[in-house]
């Protein structure tokens, strides 16, 4: 399940942001590592929300700095 | 986009006599991606047998439209920025040298400071007052004007509005402000455009997910409570205003001028 979520994170994050999968670790920072500005994250959050037909809410985005917070994050809301 | 050129094709070979937009020529201004409402009116217009040129705020949008408008064999993209004089002269060479004339121009650009969308609306800067006002209402005004020498005589102008113009609305602050400010401006362009037949209307629509709304602190709880309110309760977003839009642009509405048209699933008459 895990690896699962980590995986389909991946895909979306490197059409996103146009990353090699490579690139994507669970620590990678979105803006540090990743090179996101807040366009692309604002993009990125609404192509997880329709990847995994879930709402993210700004106060929930706002700690969602690593792929890795993002994959936890996931985990929970589906539960 | 693969499936969408299909179905639009199909329609194309059979229907054609009966699209609303056959032989039309217009501009939509501007797209940021594919949720863009702005994207969903260019895809519509063009599915009604309209050519579009697309505009992208800058350089970097203007490849992500590229992509977008490449499926689709009668719209293009530009770059258009409307705080830039130049690209505003651009725009309108642009529309002289690819259709002569334009038919529809729409309106479908905002930009608030993010502080400025959350928080108290009297904390407001002078400067975020300014450039919210400068970017979502007097556009409209620049667009009209640099256009107004390649509008066709009874073309269809509009631009995107919301309730928070005239109600207020959390976290919408100067935004609202920006929209009534909006609005006015279209009555007086629908006055001096009046004359030559042209229309100028605004489409209000309700909130939709899209890179623009994110700004606003809130949205998603926006979109839940509306859907909860509004007295129709199907799903609701950029497509229903896309039909709007095609209907303000076609000859269906040309008694139509100076109006607020929501696309809210009717939300805006709710009291309680
Ligand atoms: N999404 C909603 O809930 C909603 C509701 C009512 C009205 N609207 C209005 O609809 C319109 C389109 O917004 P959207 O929701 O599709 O979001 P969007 O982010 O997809 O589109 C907004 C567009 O405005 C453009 N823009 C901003 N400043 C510009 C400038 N200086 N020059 C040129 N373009 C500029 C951006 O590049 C972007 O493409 C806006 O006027 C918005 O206020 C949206």
């Amino acid at each position: 399940m895990a690896d699962n979520v980590f995986e389909k994170v991946k895909k979306v994050v490197c059409e996103e942001l146009g990353v090699q999968e490579s690139e994507v670790k669970p620590e990678s920072s979105f803006t540090e590592d990743l090179g996101a500005d807040s366009l692309d994250v604002v993009e990125l959050v609404m192509a997880l929300e329709e990847q995994f037909s879930t709402d993210i809410p700004d106060d929930d985005v706002a700690n969602l700095k690593t792929v890795g917070d993002v994959v936890s994050y996931i985990e929970k809301k589906l539960g | 986009m693969g499936a969408p050129l299909t179905a639009g094709r199909h329609f194309f070979s059979c229907r054609l006599a009966h699209m609303l937009l056959e032989g039309k020529k217009g501009l939509v201004v501007s797209v940021t991606n594919k949720n863009s409402i702005g994207w969903a009116v260019a895809e519509a217009a063009h599915n009604q047998g309209a050519h579009v040129i697309v505009g992208a705020q800058n350089e970097r949008m203007l490849e992500r439209v590229g992509e977008l408008v490449a499926d689709y064999p009668r719209m293009s993209a530009v770059q258009v920025d409307f705080g830039i004089p130049s690209d505003m002269e651009a725009l309108a060479e642009r529309v002289k040298n690819d259709f002569g004339t334009a038919d529809f121009v729409v309106h479908s650009a905002a930009f608030a400071q993010r502080e400025d969308l959350q928080g108290r609306f009297i904390d407001t800067s002078r400067e975020g007052f300014g450039i919210a006002l400068d970017v979502s209402a007097y556009s409209l005004v620049s667009l009209c004007k640099t256009l107004e020498p390649v509008l066709a005589d009874d073309a269809s102008v509009m631009a995107m509005s919301y309730l928070g113009s005239t109600r207020t609305v959390g976290n919408y602050n100067v935004m609202g402000v920006a929209k009534a400010a909006l609005e006015a401006c279209a009555r007086y362009l629908a006055v001096d455009l009046g004359p030559r037949g042209i229309r100028v209307n605004v489409l209000s629509p309700g909130p939709i997910n899209t890179v623009a709304a994110r700004g606003v602190k809130g949205l998603t709880d926006m979109i839940t409570y509306v859907h909860d309110k509004a007295p129709l309760k199907r799903e609701f977003g950029q497509q229903e205003v896309a039909g709007s839009a095609v209907y303000l642009m076609s000859d269906l509405s040309k008694g139509v001028t100076g109006q607020i048209v929501f696309v809210d699933n009717g939300y805006n008459v709710v009291g309680m």
